[in-house]
């Protein structure tokens, strides 16, 4: 008898606590697929785009009836969370993220293609560019980012330099600490950052195919590689001392903002920073180091669509007519600045000097290549440029880089 | 609930009262019913069971039958537990046991599965997942073909399109390739509303039925009865446009075919499609390789050289830093356990500090600390010499073994102390008695007695500085890199930090099959070495 009276209040209380989490679940929602409130959209975004994407998904909610669920996460953690995540099923339907993931994730099978249709005109070009591997567009672009010569208009006025000579005799005569402070990420290195000088000598990370498209045949052996090895050993260590390992991102935005230093090179992520002592800054494109144009690497950010996604066709609608507008670009411009892909955006917020400098930079630019092989560039290089800063032979180290990097890439 | 009122003495209502439980006698053995201790376990075990039962639905809707059957047992065994009156044992076991399971057990499963796949950059999903993404990068929009507005119709349970083209609605379904239909009705945005013969499927329907929206995903429908003039696709259900497909899937000869150039790609047991002239598809899936994994660590002169050379750093990382911080500590510990020292207590105080403070945190600003030009190390120690201490591999070295000196000598400074504050006194008495000097009576009975507590902490804390990746990681990142190494290694890289930049998780080609045999290689040596030195302790309690 009292046995049964446990297990009784054991059921029962049991089915109560149940009847309470079924009540707040899913299941019943999931039955009402015909009015066309059931359906939930799944973005991950990070903090800084979450209000400007929350926006345009408020237009999208009202008409379609659908919901858009947005899950923040840090950038840096996207790529590998999307990858591992989309083929178990639990992944996003849409997800942000920058161009140069995009070899990865399409080895990995996570994305889909867009078709933007007409749409596809009123980006940028490097930004579709970008966004197309192997002749297939995979996401939406929304912004471009760049570095670009920051200069100390209280030091050297608004001229840019043609040079590297030419600039670092420009802040030798105004009397500048340092003439430029070049971020190296300390002892890690940076070749993002020196790339420019680099093509500046005609040695490309990876050749570029007729198209455009990016191969896998290393650029930056032979004389040309060999010239930039060169040139950042003589402004090394054991040179003029120019460009030095001590200097990591804080350290170079400090130097310039105390007015240290009359040169540096930065992205416009770093303005605020740069010019938080109250120093003057114009914006102009990086000077040539071996006297050809110097291209940094442009970068460009956007919107992938998962290949697993439950949604596709919602998915795609939320893309193509409710982020590829005026307003939305605008909103997402609003919300973070960087450079817009959508070209009548770009023409608008040029008119700010800042940004007009970092769009006429861009414009020298390249598109960072999005292969899946650049993942094992970086490492070898940033290392290689930090011991030739350092004091190792130019030549030789550049070389064993350039053998390494094409036996990791096979 | 009458029973136990009729064993009790005659005026006490009051079950749980202890004055009704005769003395000595535990109440597990005379129970007297429903108290409140019954009534939380109830509620404790209702919510267990219903985040059980809620486990238990998700896997069944995520179809993951590993995790159903793991959840539905653990939950039976945790009510049988809890709800009978034997395996006393068991009902403290239980919570730390299917703990151990989940995180512990699991984990290292996982993990010795993965070593056994090619899991990595482009074999992530399933072969389906791989046909799948390898069909989607074939398919390309035809050159120049226009956007139709379009619209999804239904006619018999067949979905098919129905598109605007100047004015003219063409109607086709998968079988059936686009044909005019005469009277249908174009609405004000452009799309058909009204296909005679079809039904128009209403939008909110598309947008909220996802087994539909597969469907028309999927759904191609030609555009006429040559398949050379490519099918008419939609990606959201309003426009469509014309799409030529270059990959043709084979599911029975396991083979994709390349239309435009013949190529044929099989899937290989390695889990990508190849074709004979060694081209692959981008997409590959993971599959078993068996003991390859484990074969490349040793046999592959690009992993086995840097390894051999990490693993010897990682050996004198680990023990250099027991033997010094020990060293240290104890050292400390012998000063300030003096009674002759003044203020002992604060000094201590001061000397455990180091160990309050978050070790990422202590890291990162001795790498401030460091910097040949700007660190405070230079200017003060060595009157602003330019010592590039993270650049030379031997300083970079020595000083990652000194912020892990730093970082764990107050761990046995304040070990130290307790074991030398429970050391007999009068056998040290004795000894001085004898006319041993303090350096004796340190050598043959302070240290011997403090090991014997202190040696099981020795090899634990050996065990942690050969993974210690948090330090390595956040002090210098392994720098600075060894010249000419593969993989980007660095002179102060040891084994888990390695791992981190050989299986590329933090970028590039991503190896996760390699990264885990070789974990579970360190694993083995640690546990090997710890195994090892335990047996060893044994001996040392002989003095006890």
């Amino acid at each position: 008898m009292r046995k049964l009276g446990i297990g009784v209040v054991a059921i029962a209380s049991t089915a109560v606590l149940l009847a309470g989490c079924a009540g707040g679940g899913s299941t019943e929602e999931a039955d009402e697929t015909t009015d066309g409130s059931g359906a939930v959209l799944t973005v991950w975004t990070d903090e800084n785009r979450e209000p400007a994407i929350e926006a345009a998904a408020a237009a999208f909610e009202e008409e379609t009836g659908a919901k858009i669920e947005l899950v923040q996460k840090n950038f840096e953690d996207i790529r590998a969370d999307f990858i591992a995540q989309v083929p178990t099923g639990e992944g996003p339907d849409i997800t942000i993220g920058a161009h140069d993931w995009l070899g990865a994730l399409v080895a990995a099978g996570v994305v889909d293609t867009v078709d933007l249709g007409d749409k596809a005109d009123s980006f940028e070009q490097v930004a579709i560019d970008a966004m197309t591997y192997e002749g297939q567009l995979y996401a939406l672009p929304y912004s471009l980012e760049t570095i670009a010569l920051i200069q100390n208009t209280d030091l050297v006025g608004e001229e840019a330099p043609a040079t590297w000579d030419d600039m670092v005799a420009a802040a030798q005569a105004a009397g500048a600490e340092r003439p430029i402070v070049i971020n190296t990420a300390g002892q890690t290195g940076d070749a993002y950052t020196m790339y420019g000088f680099q093509t500046s000598f005609g040695a490309p990370v990876f050749l570029q195919d007729d198209t455009g498209s990016y191969t896998t045949e290393v650029g930056m052996g032979g004389a040309p590689g060999e010239a930039f090895a060169t040139w950042l050993g003589a402004n090394g260590a054991n040179g003029t001392g120019i460009i030095s390992t001590t200097i990591d991102y804080d350290t170079n935005n400090e130097l310039f903002a105390s007015g240290q230093a009359a040169y540096t090179v930065q992205g416009p992520w770093a303005i605020e920073a740069l010019t938080a002592d109250g120093v003057n800054v114009t914006v102009n494109p990086i000077p040539s180091a071996g006297g050809e144009t110097a291209a940094p690497f442009v970068g460009v950010q956007g919107f992938y669509l998962s290949s697993q996604s439950e949604n596709a066709l919602l998915a795609q609608e939320f893309l193509t007519n409710y982020l590829a507008t005026p307003e939305a670009q605008k909103a997402l411009y609003e919300a973070d600045p960087r450079i817009p892909a959508w070209s009548e955006l770009a023409e608008e917020v040029s008119s700010d000097p800042i940004i007009g400098g970092f769009v006429a930079s861009s414009q020298n630019g390249v598109p960072m290549p999005s292969i899946p092989e650049m993942g094992s560039v970086w490492d070898l290089w940033n290392a290689a440029q930090v011991q030739i800063i350092g004091g190792a032979d130019p030549v030789s180290t550049w070389n064993q880089m350039v053998a390494d990097v094409e036996a990791a890439i096979g | 609930m009458s029973v136990p009122q009729e064993k009790a003495a005659a005026p006490a209502p009051q079950l749980s009262s202890p004055s009704l439980t005769p003395r000595g006698e535990s109440h597990a053995r005379n129970w007297r019913g429903i108290g409140w201790g019954f009534v939380v376990k109830l509620l404790l075990m209702a919510v267990v069971n219903a985040f059980g039962i809620m486990a238990a639905i998700s896997a069944v809707r995520a179809e993951s039958w590993l995790v159903l059957s793991v959840s539905i047992l653990l939950l039976v065994a945790a009510n049988v537990v809890y709800f009978t009156k034997r395996a006393l044992p068991l009902k403290y076991l239980l919570p730390g046991l299917i703990f151990l399971l989940l995180f512990q057990v699991f984990i290292f499963v996982y993990t010795a599965y993965i070593a056994f796949t090619n899991y990595g950059s482009g074999h992530i999903g399933s072969q389906e997942q791989a046909v799948n993404a390898a069909l989607i990068q074939g398919e390309r929009r035809v050159d120049g073909s226009p956007t139709f507005p379009l619209t999804i119709i239904e006619r018999g349970g067949e979905y098919g399109f129905a598109i605007v083209d100047d004015g003219d609605v063409f109607a086709g379904d998968a079988d059936e390739p686009l044909s005019e239909v005469d009277d249908a009705v174009i609405g004000a945005a452009g799309n058909a509303t009204e296909v005679p013969g079809w039904n128009v499927v209403p939008r909110a329907e598309l947008l909220t039925d996802q087994a539909l929206q597969k469907t028309v995903q999927s759904l191609r429908v030609p555009v006429s009865d040559d398949p050379n003039d490519g099918s008419i696709r939609t990606r959201e259900g309003t426009t469509g446009a014309v799409y030529e497909s270059t990959l043709v899937w084979d599911e029975d000869a396991q083979t994709i075919t390349d239309t435009t150039s013949g190529t044929v790609y099989s899937a290989n047991d390695r889990g990508s499609f190849v074709a004979d002239d060694g081209t692959a598809l981008t997409t590959g899936w993971y599959v078993n390789v068996g003991f390859d994994n484990f074969v490349r660590l040793f046999t592959e002169p690009r992993l086995v050289q840097p390894l051999l050379m990490v693993a010897g750093w990682t050996f004198a990382f680990a023990i250099l830093s027991v033997v010094l911080s020990f060293g240290v500590g104890l050292l400390f510990a012998l000063i300030f356990n003096d009674p002759r020292v003044r203020g002992r207590k604060w000094l201590r105080t001061l000397f455990i500090l180091p160990y309050a403070f978050p070790a990422f945190m202590s890291a990162l600003l001795f790498r401030g600390m460091f910097n040949a030009e700007f660190g405070v190390i230079n200017d003060l120690f060595f009157f602003g010499a330019e010592i590039n201490w993270l650049g030379d591999p031997w300083l970079a070295r020595l000083a990652v073994l000194w912020v892990n000196l730093w970082l764990s000598y107050p761990y046995w400074f304040l070990v130290c102390t307790g074991a030398l504050q429970a050391l007999p006194a009068d056998t040290l008495e004795a000894a001085s008695l004898d006319g041993a000097g303090r350096f004796r009576q340190f050598r043959s009975i302070v240290l011997p007695l403090l090991l014997v507590s202190t040696a099981p902490l020795l090899i634990s804390s050996f065990a942690f500085s050969f993974n210690n990746f948090t330090i390595i990681y956040m002090f210098n990142n392994g720098g600075p890199a060894i010249p000419g190494a593969p993989y980007a290694l660095g002179s102060t890289d040891i084994l888990i930090s390695a791992i981190y930049d050989i299986a590329g998780i933090s970028g590039g080609a991503a190896d996760y099959g390699l990264a885990s045999a070789l974990s579970i290689i360190i694993f083995i040596i640690v546990g090997a070495i710890s195994a090892l030195a335990f047996r060893q302790t044994r001996k040392l309690e002989e003095y006890q």
